[in-house]
């Protein structure tokens, strides 16, 4: 028997460290190239009339996007309202009462492709569900779209959530005589409180930055949000229709909107993984 | 009903009067409440399934009130299988299921007319492993009291300084009523446990070994507290340690195999078994 090269080994070794650090840098080098620009060219935008004023005219000076933000925090907060409770009930569903039946198998397989479909055909969905049957583009119809996005988001990780509870927990407050319904509610949430929140922000920002259903549903507007029930100024389709105008303000807006919008995302996710740090240290 | 209660005095070696105090598997619906030293929980031809799979065999089983029986036997025997039909803990998975017979005070609580949350306040548990809630010291003892009970505060914290004390707890922890029960030490957790499981007022106390996952020094405690506590409560113990079912058990059942192979009274299941695997298991030479 004969031994291998140990010098070969050794540059195997490190031509295979290498590669895959490389892969890492790139990637790495990527973010920071995408932050970095978007922080140099959106931070000229950002001023006071930028979270106070509506957009102006082309060709006038100054203006903001105070509607859009607003209108994107509405939106949001009304597909919270929406999909959070669904996604909640889903997953305790799934996690309590399905476990392995087939119809829970089922509903899982369908969260899974729900969470894999592209979310302009979930814009498209709603369009016609909703802004073809009422005739106008809504505020609404853009949360119900959001919310449906979230929904297999919220079902899945609330599952894992509450998987993750100990069985004995249940047992214990079973053999205590309280009925199951209250068991979910009282304990088990309790139990797994922090990591049901941390999935409802991980969702909140998987929306969060959500354009094509918003295009379809909500639309834009240069107007303050009224009612839910008409055209409403969000953030990341200004950031579309911004950009792609032929006006230099126009374009600044769009870069303040995009580090606006980055900053916020990221802040969500930064909090939410924190807290499940927090937990898993304490 | 007379060939499930005429048990043979070999196997069960209950005292005589617990013999002759049998009560009726059928009874009017005025059943009440058994005396110490009679039959409080009677297993009349048990079997257990997990799926396909048969876990007990005809378990017959008389636990006399105000006295502690421990289940002991080797690893899967089907000791702790046995003691969650009691309450029928097992009902929350699917796929386990149960043929024959458990009376509580002559009534079978598989009875569709037996109230599964009544039952459970009458039958308490303690698990393996502390099951604090996560909330404070003081709300987990007066969770299950306000699951069952129209209570005040004041009649509220009377109660949960009642059970605390009744666990030996209440001197430990009087001044961080307000703590997580998740803060406590494992043996305070187990007690803390004992105390919300005794805090409804039930009749019978199920545990399943309550020590196996705590120190020599806490687990002396709960020993202790377990002989303190058969004055109130029946309880039925399962447990790993032969020492511990000699010392604080009145009644021992060997379990083997899904079988109730011995059943009698712990001094002489332990000195001068009639089973030879009961004696084998006992010395040591398998399990």
């Amino acid at each position: 028997m004969k031994t291998r090269s140990l010098t070969l080994r050794r540059n195997t070794n490190r031509l295979v460290s290498l590669i895959s650090a490389s892969a890492a840098l790139f990637g790495i080098a990527m973010l920071t190239w995408i932050l970095g620009t978007v922080i140099v060219k959106g931070i000229e935008a950002i001023n006071w009339d930028f979270f106070t004023e509506l957009p102006a005219p082309p060709g006038m000076e100054g203006g903001g996007l105070a509607n859009a933000m607003v209108g994107t925090l509405g939106i949001t907060a009304m597909a919270v309202l929406l999909g959070v409770p669904v996604g909640l009930a889903a997953g305790v569903w799934l996690a309590e009462f399905g476990q392995q039946s087939k119809r829970a198998e089922a509903i899982r397989f369908a969260c899974n492709l729900l969470m894999g479909t592209p979310s302009i055909i979930i814009g498209v969905f709603v369009y016609i569900l909703l802004v073809l049957t009422t005739g106008h583009f809504s505020g609404f119809s853009g949360s119900v779209a959001l919310a449906v996005i979230m929904l297999p988001v919220v079902a899945r990780t609330t599952e894992d959530m509450l998987i993750l509870v100990p069985g004995a927990l249940r047992e214990a407050a079973l053999a205590l005589g309280v009925p199951r319904w209250k068991t979910t509610l009282d304990i088990v949430f309790r139990a797994a409180r922090t990591g049901l929140l941390t999935g409802i922000l991980l969702a909140i920002a998987r929306v969060g930055g959500e354009t094509a259903p918003l295009l379809f549903t909500a639309l834009n507007s240069p107007y303050w949000p009224e009612s839910p029930g008409e055209p409403t100024a969000n953030l990341t389709v200004t950031i579309f229709n911004y950009a792609m105008s032929p006006y230099d303000d126009w374009q600044t807006l769009a870069w303040g909107a995009s580090l606006l919008i980055t900053v916020s995302i990221l802040g969500t996710t930064v909090i939410s993984r924190g807290i499940l740090w927090h937990r898993s240290k304490s | 009903m007379i060939q499930t209660s005429a048990l043979s005095r070999s196997q069960t070696d209950l005292p005589p009067t617990t013999i002759t105090t049998a009560i009726p598997a059928t009874t009017s619906t005025t059943a009440k409440t058994a005396r110490p030293g009679e039959i409080k929980i009677a297993a009349r031809g048990l079997d257990f399934f997990y799926g396909e799979q048969q876990a007990l065999y005809s378990n017959d089983l008389e636990i006399a009130a105000n006295k502690v029986t421990a289940i002991i036997g080797p690893s899967g025997c089907g000791k702790s299988t046995h003691l969650r039909t009691y309450n029928r803990i097992f009902e929350l998975y699917r796929g386990q299921t149960v043929r024959g017979e458990v009376l509580l005070d002559g009534r079978n609580i598989f009875d569709a007319d037996c109230d599964q949350l009544e039952l459970r306040r009458r039958i308490g548990m303690i698990f393996q492993k502390p099951t604090p809630f996560p909330m404070s010291v003081f709300d987990n003892v007066a969770y299950g009291l306000k699951q069952h009970y129209h209570i005040g505060r004041s009649e509220l914290a009377e109660k949960v300084e009642m059970g605390l004390r009744q666990a030996a707890l209440w001197d430990e922890v009087k001044d961080k009523l307000h703590k997580p029960g998740t803060a406590l030490s494992g043996g305070q957790q187990q007690r803390l446990c004992i105390a919300r499981a005794i805090a409804v007022e039930p009749e019978v106390l199920l545990m399943d070994e309550p020590t196996s996952a705590i120190d020599p020094v806490a687990t002396a405690r709960i020993e202790e507290l377990v002989s303190d506590l058969k004055e109130r409560y029946t309880i039925v113990i399962v447990t790993h340690n032969m020492q511990q079912a000699a010392r604080i058990s009145d009644f021992t059942a060997f379990f083997y195999q899904g079988r109730i192979v011995e059943f009698g009274r712990t001094g002489k299941i332990f000195t001068n078994p009639d089973n030879k695997q009961t004696e084998d298991y006992i010395t040591g030479r398998f399990g």
